[in-house]
């Protein structure tokens, strides 16, 4: 409690410090490559016959996804702290390269968890991480996915917590996580809102994000939560079942429960017992979802779908030869929503699908599950 | 029941129950009351037990192997009070709990003739239903204090318990150590400015020294993760093996 204390003072004194505030844009511009285009995808939009469809444009930030955003934000708390240990956990591994980004930038030493079945489909990143200067530990219990890393990296915070800051990848733990989190992903749904206003002199009727632990997708709704037109769609991870342990749906297969310091919707067992999760994208395979995201979809401002694995990557394919871009597994459930989706809408819509992250880091996944002549 | 804290210093035993299964938990905690120890702690076996180190970590994903849960071990707390007067703690985190309810939870408790519930992950901060709920069974309630806890929070903590309050020896995750931190007894002292309640002490610790030690400045000791190595380390005679152990901590205390 002790140092979510700190972390929080530091925070809010920050938060209302300009020349922070002016240091972090800069950094996000002169460094990771702010602000990211919004992209009208025409050959999508003819293909689907309905909405326009427009991609934002986050996996062209500097390491590939809109983890940094969090990254150099946390990182300039941990300069004000005068810690000089940083700690994270990783899924999928965007996360571990931007936070060890951050710590080549800023000089920190750097240990990131991550579970060793992400590390096997992940390869890509685990090598980076260790190009970058960070130590990786793979972590070999329960699942040996997500959730099993930020299990052991919070018992690393707690066991070296007067010289560790834990830079916590989404917007799950306990508070100041969440709002912190988000505070520092709000920049993408800014830059949309006025990127989609002069582009189509109005508002999107829709938009639509993968949820994972919810980053990407709290970033860019947030800035329209009060537009209530605007219809907030978060994609879940339908994985390759229903049942529990086949998936990472947490609003259809979930109930309210308590894991890493958050309470929100969690996929468990009868007994209470948290399950083992599935999907084909490391970033999504997590039993639990920001509670931000549970308020959303509890007051109905949001609404909560899922895509599968089978899905998400035939999405892949489609918008790499329609549109010439390769997102993430991750970011490809949202791209398979809008294919479901904007077919149905009128051709007046407007639709913003953000796309959180690039490919590369998928393509042993890619080239696994699919067949190309 | 109240919870006794007679020797000095006395021992609480930790175990995870269903490792290796019910029934030798069961024998366990009766050979290890009748050796010495006089409060168990009944560990319930937790998917993402994120305060505990590898060896309670092993302890918990066997028993979940077979199934172990919150349930089964309010039974076996009732099966274990009908041999024993001794000290019985529910110690657990709070998501088996939630998913319980903690009204159908305190409610079960009482039936089991436990003495009281520790919950590892819920701050004082959001136990207002743990303690109305303990309350009314007339059931302990114990916090956590850590040397990182401000004094104000330590405050909080000694108000909300009402059976002890369980001191963490240092930063860090349960597991036996060769040396005790210095943090330990500083931080009893702070507690005691704001409770007349037992302290104890736990984490770390696995020797008849480091168990004497902590008598000089604390009410009891909580031995976990070394009685657990042990039942890790001695299939089929887990019970004598513990009670040796025991009786070897509280020798000429």
């Amino acid at each position: 409690m002790a140092a979510l204390d700190e972390l929080e003072r530091h925070y809010e004194k920050a938060k209302n410090d300009h020349s922070f505030q002016r240091r972090l844009d800069e950094l996000l511009r002169t460094y990771a490559g702010r602000p990211t285009p919004l992209f009208f995808a025409q050959r999508l939009t003819k293909q689907l016959g309905g909405a326009k469809i427009y991609l934002k444009r986050e996996d062209l930030l500097h390491t590939g996804a809109h983890k940094i955003n969090n990254c150099l934000g946390q990182a300039l708390v941990v300069e004000r702290m005068g810690k000089h240990r940083v700690i994270a956990e990783t899924g999928a591994g965007q996360h571990g390269v931007a936070t060890a980004t951050v710590c080549a930038l800023l000089g920190f030493e750097c240990v990131v968890y991550m579970g060793t079945e992400d590390m096997r489909r992940q390869e890509l990143n685990v090598f980076r991480m260790r190009l970058l200067g960070a130590e990786v530990r793979g972590v070999d219990s329960g699942s040996r996915t997500l959730k099993d890393a930020i299990n052991e990296a919070m018992r690393d915070w707690v066991t070296n917590v007067r010289t560790t800051h834990y830079l916590l990848g989404s917007v799950l733990g306990a508070h100041p996580y969440p709002a912190m989190v988000r505070d520092f992903h709000k920049v993408t749904g800014r830059e949309a809102r006025a990127q989609i206003l002069k582009a189509e002199g109005k508002l999107p009727t829709s938009i639509i994000a993968c949820v994972g632990g919810g980053s990407n997708s709290i970033g860019i709704f947030h800035e329209f939560i009060n537009d209530r037109k605007v219809q907030l769609v978060g994609v879940e991870a339908g994985g390759r079942g229903t049942q529990l342990g086949e998936h990472a749906a947490r609003f259809s297969g979930g109930s309210p429960g308590v894991l890493q310091g958050t309470y929100s919707y969690v996929l468990q067992n009868e007994a209470g017992q948290i399950s083992a999760t599935h999907s084909v994208s490391a970033g999504l395979d997590y039993p639990s979802v920001g509670p931000e995201h549970a308020w959303l979809k509890d007051t109905g401002r949001a609404e909560y779908v899922s895509a599968s694995d089978k899905e998400a990557l035939a999405a892949c394919t489609l918008l790499a030869r329609t549109e010439g871009i390769i997102p993430a597994l991750e970011s490809a459930h949202a791209v398979a929503e809008v294919i479901k989706r904007a077919p149905r809408m009128k051709k007046s819509d407007v639709v913003i699908v953000n796309i959180s992250g690039r490919g590369d880091k998928d393509i042993g996944i890619l080239r696994e599950n699919l067949k190309l002549d | 029941m109240p919870l006794s804290f007679k020797h000095k210093p006395s021992l609480v035993a930790y175990l995870t129950c269903g490792d290796p299964d019910l029934a030798t938990s069961r024998d366990i905690a009766l050979a290890s009351i009748e050796a010495g120890a006089d409060v168990i702690e009944l560990g319930v076996p937790f998917s993402d037990p994120v305060a505990d180190g590898p060896v309670i970590q092993r302890a918990s994903e066997r028993a979940l192997r077979h199934g172990t849960s919150l349930q089964q071990v309010l039974e076996l707390a009732k099966e274990i009070r009908r041999h024993s007067q001794a000290g019985l703690i529910i110690f657990t985190y709070l998501n088996p709990i939630l998913h319980m309810g903690m009204a159908r939870f305190s409610a079960a408790a009482q039936d089991a003739c436990v003495d009281g519930a520790l919950i590892t992950d819920l701050p004082v901060e959001e136990a207002q239903e743990y303690l109305s709920e303990m309350e009314k069974r007339a059931l302990a309630t114990v916090f956590l204090a850590a040397p990182t806890s401000t004094d104000a929070r330590l405050k909080l903590i000694a108000q909300a318990s009402t059976g002890f309050v369980y001191a963490v020896s240092r930063t860090g995750v349960t597991g036996a150590r060769q040396q005790m931190p210095e943090d330990a007894p500083q931080l009893v002292g702070r507690l005691r400015r704001y409770t007349d309640l037992p302290v104890a002490v736990g984490f770390g610790i696995s020797t008849s020294a480091q168990f004497k030690a902590v008598g000089k400045f604390a009410d009891a000791a909580v031995v976990g993760s070394a009685i657990v190595e042990i039942i890790e380390r001695n299939p089929g005679k887990e019970a004598e093996s513990v009670a040796q152990f025991v009786r070897s901590l509280v020798v000429g205390r």
